[in-house]
C-alpha cells in the first residue's frame, strides 16, 4: 500500500509525439483513481509510466516518496492487469500466479498459501491446474487478477481490464473489482475510457484528454460540475445539451438569464434535468423528432426552434407522446452550467 | 471447397498418382537394387522385383571396407555428428539473434538486422570459394568445426524465429518484467517454452539439411576419417578399373536414407503434439 506522486509528468515517444504535456496527479494510499478519456488521450501512456514500462521524458513519478524514475517495474512492486490478460500460455493457471513470486525468491509455503488466499478469493480453485487456453474470457480475467493479488504489491495497475468481456460479465466484474479493492484496500489506478464503468468504480475520477487532465474529482462532482466543455460532453449518456446563450435570450427574453458570469456564451443542461409540466425554471417549446424507448426510460430528440442542434431529454417509463408532438421544455434554473467557447471552460 | 464431379475427382487423383510414382519410383528402384546378388544389375536389364539378397549386401555394406572410401561406420557417424552439430548451432544461434533483434532496441540494431538479412541472399554454394579460403586460412580443413560452422552461419532459422516471437503479444513480456524476470529469465522461462513447436520443426530440417550435405564436406576433407556418407556413397559409385557394384551402392544408398526418415517419423508426433498444445 503506498501513494502515488506524480509532478510535472511529459512523455514525448520517439519521432516527437508529445503524448503527455504535463501532468501533477497525487493519489492517496489505498485510493482506486480512475483514468477516463477518449482513445489516444494518452491514458495507457501514463499508466504504463506508473508502471515502469514506459520512460519518463520529464518529471517525477513517486511511490511511497521514493522517485522511480529509473527503477525497473519489478523494483517498483505494483502489479499490472492488462487488457489481453497476458497470461503465460504454457504455465497452468498455478504457475501463473506462482511465477512473479518465485521470481522474488518467496519461500514456498508462503507463495501456497498466498495462492490458496487468491485463488479462494477470485473462486479459481476449480482452474488451478488447466492452462489458460482452457479458460472462459471471465475466468482469465480473474487468473489475471489473481496474478497480481498474489504479489500484495504496492498498487494496481488496470488498463482497460474489462474491455475483452461481454456486456454481462463487465458488469459482474466490476462489481467485483470494487469489492476487492474496498476489501485489500490497495493503491489502484485503473484505465477506462467505458465512463459507466469509471462512475462506479472510482473513489476519485480523472478525466484527460489530449494529454492534459481537464478534470479530477469524485465521480458526482465531475458529473454535477463539469469544469470544461470536454467534460460536459464525455461524462454522461447521453451527453449534455450545450445551447448558445444567444439563441436561449432569443426565445426567453434576456431577464431570466442575466445573473450569469460574463464570458458565458453557452449553456449545457443535462438531459435528465430536463422536464415536461409545471415548475420552477422557463420553458422552451419542441417539436419531438424521435423517442428511443431505452428500457425504463426514454430518450426524446426534440427540435426547438432557433436552437440549431437537436436537444436530447431523458423521461422515465414511455411518455404517452407520438413523433412531431409539440411539448413544452422546462429548464430548472439550478440545470444550467454557464460555459465559455473561448475558453472551453465553465465560467461560474 | 466442396464439388462433386468425378471427372475432375478422377483427373485429380491421377495427376496426385503421377506425382506420388515419380517421387517414389527412383526410391523404389534402390529398394529393388539393394536386394539382388552382384551379377543382376550389370547385366544390362534392370530387374523390376525384389530378389532375395539385401542382407547379404547390407552386411557387406557394413562390414567391408574398400579402397578409397571411409568405414561406413565412421562415415555414419561423421554424417550424424555434421547434421547435429548444424541443427543445434544453427538453432541456438538464430534464436538468440532472433530474440535480440525483437526484444532489444540497440545502437546497430537495424544493421544487424540486415546484415543477417543479406546472409540469406549468400548460402554456401554462392561463397563457397572466399569461404574455403577462410576454412582453409584458420587450418579447419579436415575437422568437424571446418564441416560445420560455416554451414551454420545462416539466416533462415533467425527469420523464422523472429516472425514467431513478432506474434507472442509485448503484454507477455512486460507481464514477465513487472512480475520480476529479467531477459535471460524470460527467455528461458517464457519464449524457450513458447518456441517448442518451432524448435522441433527446425530440428527435423535443419537435420535433414546438415545430414544431405555434399559439396561442402567433399572440399573441405582430404583425410578419409573425416568423409561423409554422402561423399562416400558418391565415391563407391567412382571406381575406374571395373564396374560400380550397384547393389552394394544401393544397400548404402538405403542406410543413408534411414536417419532422416526415422527423424521425421519420430519427430511428427513431437509436431503434432506441439500444434495441438500451443496458443498464444
Ligand atoms: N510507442 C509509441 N510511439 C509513438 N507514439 C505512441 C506510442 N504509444 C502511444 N503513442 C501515442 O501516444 C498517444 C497516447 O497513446 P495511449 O496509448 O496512451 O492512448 P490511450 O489513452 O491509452 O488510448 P486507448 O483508449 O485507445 O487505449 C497516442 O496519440 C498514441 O498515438
Ligand atoms: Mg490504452
Amino acid at each position: 500500500m503506498a501513494s502515488i506522486d506524480i509532478k510535472g509528468v511529459k512523455k514525448v515517444y520517439q519521432g516527437n509525439v508529445t503524448a503527455i504535456h504535463g501532468i501533477d496527479l497525487a493519489i492517496g494510499d489505498g485510493e482506486l483513481v480512475v483514468l477516463v478519456g477518449p482513445s489516444g488521450c494518452g491514458k495507457s501512456t501514463l499508466l504504463r509510466m506508473i508502471a515502469g514500462l514506459e520512460t519518463i521524458t520529464e518529471g517525477t513519478i513517486a511511490i511511497d516518496s521514493a522517485v522511480v524514475n529509473s527503477r525497473e517495474p519489478a523494483e517498483r512492486d505494483i502489479a499490472m492487469v492488462f487488457q489481453n490478460y497476458a497470461l503465460y500460455p504454457h504455465m497452468s493457471v498455478r504457475q501463473n500466479l506462482e511465477y512473479g513470486l518465485k521470481n522474488r525468491g518467496t519461500p514456498r509455503a508462503e507463495i501456497d498459501s498466498r495462492v490458496a488466499e487468491a485463488a479462494r478469493m477470485l473462486e479459481i480453485e476449480p482452474f488451478l491446474e488447466r492452462k489458460p487456453r482452457q479458460l472462459s474470457g471471465g475466468q482469465r480475467q480473474r487468473v489475471a487478477m489473481g496474478r497480481a493479488i498474489v504479489r500484495q504489491p504496492k498498487a494496481f495497475l488496470f488498463d482497460e481490464p474489462l474491455s475483452n468481456l461481454d456486456a454481462k460479465l463487465r458488469g459482474q466484474m466490476r462489481v467485483e473489482i470494487r469489492r476487492l479493492q474496498h476489501r485489500l484496500k490497495t493503491t489502484s489506478v485503473y484505465v477506462t475510457h467505458d465512463q459507466l464503468e469509471a462512475m462506479t468504480l472510482a473513489d476519485r475520477l480523472v478525466v484527460m484528454n489530449g494529454g492534459r487532465i481537464e478534470q479530477v474529482g469524485k465521480p458526482t462532482e465531475v458529473y454535477d460540475r463539469p469544469a470544461s466543455l470536454f467534460v460536459a460532453g464525455f461524462i454522461g449518456s447521453p451527453p449534455m445539451n450545450l445551447i448558445p446563450l444567444e439563441a436561449l435570450k432569443n426565445i426567453v427574453g434576456s431577464a431570466v438569464l442575466k445573473d450569469l458570469p460574463t464570458e458565458t456564451d453557452l449553456i449545457g443542461v443535462r438531459p435528465d434535468r430536463m422536464q415536461t409540466g409545471e415548475g420552477e425554471g422557463f420553458v422552451l417549446t419542441g417539436t419531438v423528432d424521435l423517442i428511443e424507448p431505452v428500457g425504463g426510460e426514454s430518450h426524446l430528440y426534440l427540435h426547438v426552434e432557433e436552437i440549431a442542434a437537436p436537444l436530447v431529454m431523458v423521461m422515465p417509463g414511455r411518455p404517452d407522446l407520438s413523433e412531431g408532438a409539440v411539448v413544452p421544455i422546462r429548464l430548472p434554473l439550478d440545470a444550467l452550467h454557464p460555459f465559455s467557447t473561448r475558453t472551453g471552460l465553465r465560467t461560474d | 471447397m466442396v464439388e462433386n464431379r468425378p471427372f475432375l475427382a478422377v483427373l485429380t487423383h491421377l495427376v496426385l498418382l503421377a506425382g506420388v510414382v515419380i517421387v517414389a519410383f527412383p526410391v523404389y528402384i534402390a529398394l529393388v537394387a539393394a536386394t539382388h546378388g552382384p551379377t543382376a544389375l550389370t547385366s544390362g536389364a534392370m530387374p523390376l522385383l525384389p530378389g532375395g539378397e539385401l542382407f547379404a549386401n547390407v552386411m557387406q555394406v557394413l562390414t567391408e571396407n574398400r579402397r578409397g572410401v571411409a568405414p561406413f561406420w565412421l562415415m555414419a557417424w561423421n554424417s550424424l555428428w555434421m547434421a547435429v552439430i548444424i541443427t543445434l548451432g544453427k538453432i541456438a544461434i538464430s534464436i538468440i539473434s532472433a530474440f535480440a533483434i525483437v526484444y532489444f532496441r540497440f545502437p546497430g540494431r537495424v544493421l544487424a538486422f540486415w546484415l543477417i538479412f543479406i546472409t540469406l541472399m549468400l548460402p554456401v554454394e554462392v561463397r563457397i570459394i572466399p569461404t574455403f579460403k577462410v576454412v582453409a586460412d584458420l587450418g579447419l580443413l579436415n575437422s568437424y568445426a571446418g564441416l560445420t560452422i560455416p554451414l551454420i552461419a545462416s539466416a533462415t532459422a533467425t527469420f523464422l524465429f523472429r516472425q514467431f516471437f513478432m506474434t507472442i503479444p509485448d503484454e507477455l513480456m512486460e507481464a514477465a518484467r513487472v512480475d520480476g524476470a529479467g531477459p535471460l529469465k524470460f527467455f528461458r522461462d517464457i519464449l524457450l517454452p513458447l518456441s517448442r513447436t518451432n524448435i522441433a520443426a527446425l530440428c527435423v530440417i535443419l537435420f535433414i539439411y546438415g545430414w544431405m550435405q555434399y559439396l561442402w564436406p567433399l572440399l573441405v576433407t582430404i583425410d578419409p576419417n573425416y568423409y561423409t556418407l554422402m561423399m562416400g556413397v558418391k565415391r563407391m559409385a567412382a571406381v575406374s578399373d571395373a564396374d560400380p557394384q550397384w547393389n552394394i551402392i544401393m544397400a548404402a544408398v538405403l542406410l543413408a536414407m534411414l536417419p532422416p526418415i526415422l527423424i521425421v517419423v519420430f519427430m511428427q508426433r513431437l509436431f503434432v503434439k506441439g500444434l495441438v498444445e500451443t496458443e498464444k
